[in-house]
């Protein structure tokens, strides 16, 4: 084992183009830096934003964080809003890690497998939370607040403070209004419920 | 100053404008686009400086080297492939050299995310014969910046900074310096930029002398670190840039600490790599790009009594992104555990073109008009439509570098293909489309040319066209295609039977067309252009 402790976090956002997950690590890294926390973010950019398949690289830690990359194995978290992209990463999780995924697929593809079967695959990871994003995000008031439902659904896991997460959120979305900051805050409310820690 | 979270790309930027930037040009390629983005979404009075898209890689590197002459800081970004449209300016100002700081930006792609090629920009500061930083982490790319500013000008060239995608495209924390004033105007000499053979020549035997100086800059580099272990002579590690972080997210793991090297300045500083071979019997050499440094150290005879480990020799990949585990295996560690997941390969996501794109539309409808015309090609180009290359359109067969559709089918139709169609996008098209359709329409070369007019750079994000709308038009009519041979059409479903026709009847004539498609990208229309 080499040194996994509480003050570092290696995450992995998964998902699809356009399902905003890069706003999510906006809203981590904002909060992480507020608590003092060390950080990189490896973002994918171009043609896989076409609605192929994304993920980020997230590392916090209270020390030096050397790579850009989570080594495979090195992955406390992986975060999706789309269970087949959770999936596609779950080899890099780390053995004790915790998956949380979106149950709510995206079909893009003509092969899109089974879902029951993908839905089983990450409920076999010991510790996982499944949420069905879509149902709640339009409960909070926007199909499009399901990324910030994935990330309530992450927060009780998160070496971060719920009140940071709250302020940028608050920070990213007021610039598009006070009704979207409304409906993200209890996007990450309800999400945090549905991971029921 | 306070720290700030920024893409490695935006670090440069603003190192940039601390350093007294006076004009900043650059042409969208991933993963180069967000360093002039970060200029343009600055407030005009933080930015204090031009910044601007130019119409290709070419235009803006001589942009900035017009900035250069006149005494000012002027910095011009690019993907890599991008360099290579530039290389002719950017090979002669290594002998022109410059009067106000000029830095060159080449961002490269390894394991190509959005490249057709993993060329490693390092190989062209070493054409050129300039001095190169290589960042490995984010402070370094701000650090870096502002020394060649003033590098440029202590030595009279263009100075390279190398990035790549994992630092151009991850953000982390960056803590800036006190910014420093603009250069004032101040004319470069005629005799050094007029690049006439008797002053070339001379210059060019400047640039040869200069080499020792770049040498002992390079070799005195904070930017490079040696620290040998006394008492381990196995293994050294030489690293460059970015995977110097994946060496050192592995050193904890090993039992014994190598000697290690690490390079983040070029020419390679000699002296250093030659105490470090000396010191160990095995040499581990990576680095994220080709083997530039690997190589040197190989050389024809290799190093007497020492194994030198890296790309070539299969420790490492020949090819592609290295990763944290790459390192790791080739150091010989076991891999971490992970989290068993069972079955693979799963159903791939691909990338593909937005719903509602026009260029789903225009694609459609040349499909079915080319459905009964077996000897047909279509030649395509860099943009969202090369994506029409895989299921369900297939309708595209080549994409080789920016403007080689209309060239590409020029050549094509002259060689016997009928139809000969070439498909390329309106900013495509301005980048280096015009002049292969000037030369198409001198010969009336007998194939058709769709120019696919979305008024954006639509793949990189939606930046600044320059060759969209009626002016379009008159750029396709001015080089002498025959007005009643360039035909408007929208590509809209309700349109299909029509356009399909008007794509016949062009098909049809044996002689030079274009087809204009014109309707806004869907994902970025009014939105950034506003
Ligand atoms: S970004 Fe625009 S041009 Fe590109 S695929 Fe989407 S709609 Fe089409």
């Amino acid at each position: 084992m080499e040194g996994r402790s509480a003050d570092k976090q290696d995450i992995i956002l998964a998902g699809v183009g356009g399902q905003g997950i890069l706003s999510i690590a906006y809203v981590i890294d904002r909060a992480a830096l507020d608590e003092g926390l060390h950080l990189r973010q490896a973002e994918v950019h171009g043609m896989a934003q076409r609605g192929g398949a994304v993920q980020s690289h997230l590392r916090l830690s209270s020390g030096t964080i050397f790579s850009d990359l989570i080594p495979r194995g090195g992955a406390d978290m992986i975060l999706s809003v789309e269970p087949l992209e959770a999936l596609r990463y779950l080899d890099s999780l780390a053995p004790t890690g915790v998956v949380v995924s979106s149950s709510t697929p995206y079909r893009n593809i003509a092969d899109y497998p089974d879902l029951g079967n993908v839905l089983e695959r990450l409920r076999r990871v010991p510790r996982h939370v499944i949420a069905d994003s879509e149902k709640l995000a339009k409960e909070a008031g926007s199909s499009r607040a399901q990324n910030i439902v994935m990330l309530g659904a992450a927060s009780p896991f998160l070496i971060l403070k719920e009140d940071s997460l709250l302020r940028h959120i608050e920070n990213l979305f007021k610039p598009r209004g006070a009704n979207l900051v409304d409906i993200n805050i209890k996007a990450l409310r309800l999400g945090r419920a549905a991971a029921g820690v | 100053m306070k720290p700030e979270v920024l893409l490695g790309d935006e670090a440069v930027a603003l190192a940039a404008i601390h350093s007294g930037l006076s004009a900043a040009y650059s042409y969208p390629g991933t993963p180069a686009s967000e360093i002039l983005e970060y200029l343009l979404r600055l407030p005009a009075e933080k930015r204090g400086c031009t910044a601007a898209w130019s119409v290709n890689e070419k235009t803006a590197y001589e942009e900035a080297l017009g900035a250069s002459f006149a005494g000012r800081r002027a910095m011009v970004s690019m993907k890599h492939v991008g360099l290579n449209v530039a290389a002719d300016p950017f090979m002669n100002s290594a002998l022109t050299g410059a009067e106000g700081g000029l830095l060159v930006v080449a961002a490269d792609d390894p394991g190509m995310h959005s490249s057709q090629n993993e060329q490693d920009s390092r190989y062209y500061a070493d054409f050129a014969r300039i001095f190169c930083f290589e960042p490995s982490g984010h402070q370094e790319a701000y650090d870096m910046t502002r020394e060649a500013f003033d590098f440029s000008e202590k030595f009279d060239i263009p100075i390279m900074l190398r990035l790549t995608t994992r630092i151009s495209h991850s953000r982390s924390v960056v803590v800036p310096r006190e910014p420093r004033t603009q250069n004032p105007l101040r004319l470069g000499r005629w005799q050094d930029w007029t690049l006439l053979p008797s002053n070339a020549r001379r210059r060019f035997q400047q640039l040869l002398k200069r080499q020792r100086e770049l040498l002992a800059a390079s070799e005195a580099s904070a930017f490079n670190a040696l620290t040998l272990n006394p008492s381990d002579r196995g293994l050294g590690v030489i690293a460059t840039g970015i995977a110097w972080n994946y060496v050192q997210e592995n050193l904890r793991g090993l039992a014994s600490t190598p000697s290690l090297l690490k390079i983040g300045t070029y020419p390679a500083p000699e002296s250093l790599i030659r105490r470090l071979v000396d010191h160990v019997d095995r040499v581990l050499v990576a680095e994220e790009g080709y083997p530039l440094v690997e190589r040197m150290l190989r050389g024809l005879y290799g190093v007497p009594g020492k194994t030198v480990l890296g790309r070539m020799s299969g420790e490492l990949p020949a090819s592609g992104e290295l990763t944290p585990d790459h390192i790791r295996s080739a150091l010989s560690m076991n891999p971490l555990a992970h989290y068993e997941a069972g079955e693979r390969p799963l159903a791939e996501r691909p990338p593909q073109l937005c719903a509602g794109c026009p260029h789903t539309d225009t694609l459609k409808a040349l499909n079915e008009a080319l459905r009964d015309r077996p000897g047909s090609n279509v030649f395509s180009d860099i943009g969202c439509y090369t994506l029409g290359a895989l299921p369900p359109l297939n309708a595209i067969q080549t994409c080789v570098c920016m403007g080689a559709s209309i060239s590409m089918a020029h050549g094509g139709s002259d060689a016997g293909i009928r139809p000969s169609v070439a498909v390329i996008g309106d900013s495509t098209f301005g980048h280096s489309g015009i002049t292969s359709l000037l030369s198409a329409a001198r010969a009336d070369t007998d194939m058709t040319a769709f120019i696919l007019d979305n008024g954006t750079v639509a793949m990189t994000g939606g930046q600044t066209s320059h060759a969209t709308g009626p002016g379009l038009l008159k750029i396709i009519e001015g080089v002498g295609v025959p007005p009643e041979h360039i035909r408007v059409i929208e590509p809209l479903p309700k349109h299909h039977e029509r356009n399909v026709r008007i794509i016949r009847e062009e098909l049809d004539h044996k002689g030079l067309s274009v087809i204009v498609a014109v309707r806004e990208c869907v994902t970025y229309s009014s939105k950034r252009r506003g």
